[in-house]
């Protein structure tokens, strides 16, 4: 995250026709609900002081290993380098020593089973205070999965599903060893771009082995020197990388602020570039589809407006939307009504939706040409391997129906069910969620960092797997629990989830919301959620 | 209280005398010099930079007028990525390119691995344990037991004391070097440092000092400068770290690094080494450990390592096989290394051609012996040399490189990649036919 300064609306922002003196009647086809309700004031109050505690406890612990009263853990050089100036200046790690380190299991816990709706975890145990682990050899079975980016339950192991990429895998391996513009290429690679491009509704496309790369790669190769970057305020790393690598000039607008973005946008335009007035060469805004951290969905409509009134260029990276919402599975673009055409360059990565690896580039025929001539994936980096490709092409043609079956409908539809429910119950039961009512991404405020860590602990022991994140991920007053709905969960999964964060809720004292159902009775009783239950 | 309101009075008493007193020209001073203060108090304000004699219709038309360059510049139908091969099936052996049938001498399937009936069934056996994707990053259930599994394996194969994967070969180098070297630090880098290492040296923000491939004294020279510098400011230099960054073998130029030169300089001027193994490891050293060296890795960071997705588990479960293959199989080495030196051997003295890259290294490089002075028409020449060697069944391609991108552009050259696979009567038919082939295009 590029900025924690983030100004929190207390309220709904309920757009219905009217919103800041603006008329978007005609821009919004549906109702657009998002939350970032704030918490009451001693909530804040008590997390700054469990910091506190936190790092006092942290400077005396520091100091008692540094006069050998405590055990020191750290990785230490070697005795031949013990001059050499060392890796980790001792302040930079104060953090990760002292804070990390002891909620440290509920991170990285290894899993032996398919990512699916339930899975297996290694059962881990540590003898050191989170220093070093050790397995026990036994496994915990079927703990419900609510931490893979699993969103429309493609993470499957049914040997019918996986018949064409058990095929195909026997047929071409496991590796290409070699990159696009080389001997790469392969008829498979041509099969799948094809497919996207038709998904997608669009020209072409081009794929890439890696989702991060594709950014950190591409966006260097659109833009460089004397351009310049709109970034949201929370996009993702991939995105930071690839705007910081390019060497353009980047300027950061609020989060899905649209007053904030055509005030840049404006003044771009007119005062050119920093002291030597030039125009701009060209202008691109970086925006995500879902933003996982908060759950909120882009504001589309209103930033396509915005760049065709300024001659913009936008840049929409959809690695959680594409798939989860939309009436068909296909993203933000179908979401919200609009064409392809409007968004210059469609992103987005195989990882989350269809249970595979990699990203792709989409848009018009010249940019796809552009990018396989000068991506630095395409020149530098291996293409993607066939098994992937095959599972990917054979998730595209299911949720296409180009498979015989109305499966792929069948998840999407069952997602917005899981999703809409998921979303209602927790804000019946009062806690604080963040984000667009449509969107599967599900954070959970926690706040304080001492229940960061009992949260996710306790979790485990009812069988449940969530994810927690704190700083620096999120601003460092609001940690949180993030949770991933999933098409393949069933109303039961979701309902022991519930009850289990029903009591964990009072438990732990999470239930920091101020409005629950009876005191909006407004917002339930909408009849637009036609698939409610 | 009395004394004190009869003080106060005096002053005041004092003060309308001293006016009185005063002469004419003060007191009209002193006038001006206030009616100014009021003045400035009560003007508007004068900022330096103020554009505010725009008007709302001038904007309006600046907005208008402004017209950006087209999202991507036109790109000529000709260029030769937009013609590439495509490869019908898998790349092994015996590839089909173009629709033709030909022997592969330009993927790097070095120990032939590709097509292994074993790696496969382990990356089956994966498939149906694990599905294909593994659906998150390493810190929220994305670590699975073959990644742990394949961590260790390497760790005790390449006898360090920890490992860690990636998922993608180009971003392991190009996130682990700004996980440790910050802005403010200084890397002495190789100048035929492969476009990954670029990058990663250009997400660090670290001070960049190149010196010559491979030439050792021109690293020296710039580590003595460094050390001078050291001595000016011992504070700063207490703080910044030093990192070398190496490749054990070359993509660029086919050749290695003189690595025991490079650690005695290390020890010298106390400067860390970072080593890219890419092409070296599976290659070199008798057990295929590559140009080995010690260093602990630390886990937690790296960005594209915590932001992005792990590897998928049947990736990871056919690469446990193939350090399975490789451990058990330690002949596949020599085998290799022999194949290598008896083409190296038989493409020199083909007329126009020369060789580049060691007489032992599996990639090497067939550059012009005379550049026709343009990189374009270079790059025509070969290009028919390679099609006259795909015609006749022996596929090969160009070096590719992103020509405004590199920081030291290599020259066009044809790249020809020795495997195990390869049989003796298959390089001397490549040997030949790259002969046949200068001849009738250069000649």
């Amino acid at each position: 995250r590029q900025g924690s300064g983030k100004k929190m609306e207390d309220t709904f922002s309920i757009l219905y026709f009217q919103k800041n003196g603006i008329s978007n009647g005609t821009l919004y086809k549906k109702t657009f609900i998002e939350h970032f309700e704030q918490a009451p004031m001693y909530v804040a109050v008590l997390t700054f002081l469990g910091f506190g505690v936190g790092t006092v406890f942290g400077y005396l612990r520091d100091f008692m290993r540094a006069w050998g009263l405590e055990k020191r853990n750290v990785a230490t050089e070697r005795e031949q380098q013990k001059d050499f100036v060392p890796l980790y200046q001792d302040f930079e790690n104060f953090y990760t020593r002292n804070l990390y380190m002891r909620i440290r299991d509920n991170w990285n816990r290894p899993i032996c089973s398919v990512p699916g709706p339930q899975f297996d975890l290694m059962e881990r145990v540590t003898d050191d205070y989170n220093w070093t682990f050790r397995f026990t050899g036994r496994t915990i079975k079927n703990v419900i999965n609510m931490g893979s980016y699993n969103y429309l339950g493609f993470a499957e192991t049914d040997v019918n599903a996986l018949k064409t990429v058990t095929i195909e895998l026997q047929k071409y391996g496991t590796g290409i060893c070699s990159t696009r513009q080389e001997m790469g290429t392969l008829d498979k690679h041509i099969e799948l771009e094809k497919l996207v491009a038709n998904f997608l509704g669009v020209e072409d496309a081009m794929v890439f082995g890696m989702g991060f790369a594709t950014n950190s790669m591409n966006i260097p190769a659109l833009v460089g020197k004397g351009c310049l970057i709109l970034s949201d305020e929370l996009n993702h790393t991939s995105l930071v990388l690839g705007a910081r690598l390019s060497g353009a000039t980047i300027r950061i607008f609020k989060h899905n602020n649209m007053q904030s973005l055509e005030k840049l946008l404006r003044d771009a335009i007119i005062y050119g570039q920093p002291r030597s007035r030039r125009a701009w060469r060209k202008i691109i805004i970086l925006v995500e589809g879902i933003y996982s951290m908060e759950g909120s969905i882009v504001r589309l409509p209103e930033i396509v407006s915005l760049k065709k009134k300024y001659k913009a260029y936008l840049y929409l990276d959809e690695a959680h939307s594409i798939g989860a919402v939309g009436a068909t599975g296909r993203g933000v673009v179908e979401y919200f009504g609009m064409s392809p055409d409007d968004v210059d360059v469609l992103m987005g990565t195989f990882t989350k939706s269809f249970g595979a690896a990699g990203g792709y580039i989409a848009g018009r025929k010249d940019l796809v040409d552009f990018l396989r001539t000068h991506s630095h994936s395409a020149v530098y980096a291996t293409s993607m391997c066939p098994p992937v490709a095959e599972q990917i092409i054979r998730a595209m043609k299911c949720l296409m129906g180009l498979d015989g079956t109305t499966q792929g409908l069948q998840r999407v539809r069952q997602l917005g069910k899981n999703t809409r429910y998921f979303r209602r119950r927790l804000h019946e039961m009062g806690f604080i969620i963040y984000g667009n009512d449509d969107s599967p991404v599900v954070p959970l405020l926690l706040y304080m960092p001492g229940k960061i860590g009992a949260f996710a602990r306790r979790m485990l022991e009812k069988n449940i797997g969530v994810v927690v994140v704190g700083f620096p991920a999120t601003p460092i007053t609001e940690s949180r629990a993030r949770f991933c709905v999933s098409a393949a969960h069933t109303r039961e999964m979701l309902n022991t989830v519930l009850n289990a964060l029903d009591e964990l809720g009072d438990f732990l004292q999470l239930k920091y919301s101020r409005y629950s159902k009876s005191s909006h009775p407004e917002l339930y009783e909408e009849t637009r959620l036609e698939l409610e239950d | 209280m009395a004394a004190a309101g009869a003080g106060q009075q005096w002053v005041l008493v004092e003060m309308v005398q001293a006016f009185y007193e005063a002469p004419a020209y003060h007191l009209i001073l002193e006038g001006i010099l206030i009616l100014w203060i009021i003045r400035l108090l009560f003007s508007k304000t004068y900022k330096l930079q103020e554009r505010s004699d725009l008007t709302l219709k001038e904007k309006e038309e600046l907005i208008e007028e402004w017209q950006p360059e087209p999202l991507v510049p036109p790109v000529p139908k000709d260029h030769p990525a937009l013609n590439y091969n495509i490869v019908s099936g898998p790349p092994t052996h015996i590839i089909t390119v173009n629709g033709k049938e030909c022997i592969n001498f330009a993927s790097f399937n070095f120990l032939g691995l590709l097509d292994n009936e074993k790696v496969k069934s382990a990356a089956q056996a994966s498939l149906k344990k694990y599905g294909v994707g593994t659906c998150g990053p390493r810190g929220f259930y994305g670590t699975f037991d073959v990644h742990l599994e394949l961590e260790e394996r390497l760790a005790k194969f390449m006898r360090t004391e920890e490992a860690i994967i990636y998922s993608y070969g180009f971003a392991t180098i190009a996130s682990a070097i700004p996980a440790y070297s910050k802005r403010g630090d200084i890397v002495f880098v190789d100048e035929a440092a492969c476009f990954a290492i670029q990058k990663g040296l250009q997400a660090s923000r670290s001070n960049i000092k190149l010196f010559k491939h491979n030439d050792m004294a021109d690293l020296e020279r710039l580590l003595k400068e460094q050390e001078t510098e050291d001595q000016k400011n011992p504070r700063k230099a207490r703080v910044t770290r030093r990192f070398m960054v190496v490749e054990g073998l070359y993509m660029n130029t086919g050749d290695i690094c003189p690595l025991p030169e490079l650690i005695k300089l290390k020890y010298k001027y106390k400067v860390r080494i970072f080593l890219e193994e890419s092409l070296s490891f599976g290659v070199l050293g008798e057990h295929g450990r590559g140009i080995t060296e010690h260093f602990g890795i630390n886990r937690l960071s790296g960005q594209g390592y915590c932001f992005s997705a792990s590897l998928p588990p049947l990736l990871a479960a056919a690469a446990i096989e193939a350090l399975n293959i490789m451990e058990d199989n330690p002949d596949i080495f020599q085998t290799l290394r022999a194949k290598c030196e008896r083409i190296h051997k038989a493409l020199q003295g083909i007329s126009g051609l020369k060789v580049v890259g060691e007489s032992f290294s599996p990639a090497l490089h067939l550059q012009l012996e005379e550049s026709s002075g343009s990189r374009e028409n270079d790059v025509k020449l070969l290009k028919r040399v390679v099609d006259y060697c795909m015609n006749s069944g022996i596929a090969l391609t160009q070096a590719r490189y992103l020509e405004k991108e590199e920081k030291c552009l290599p020259p066009p050259s044809i790249r020809v990649v020795i495997t195990v696979e390869q049989t003796e009567q298959e390089l001397d038919k490549a040997a030949s036919l790259l002969k046949e082939a200068a001849q009738s295009v250069l000649n």
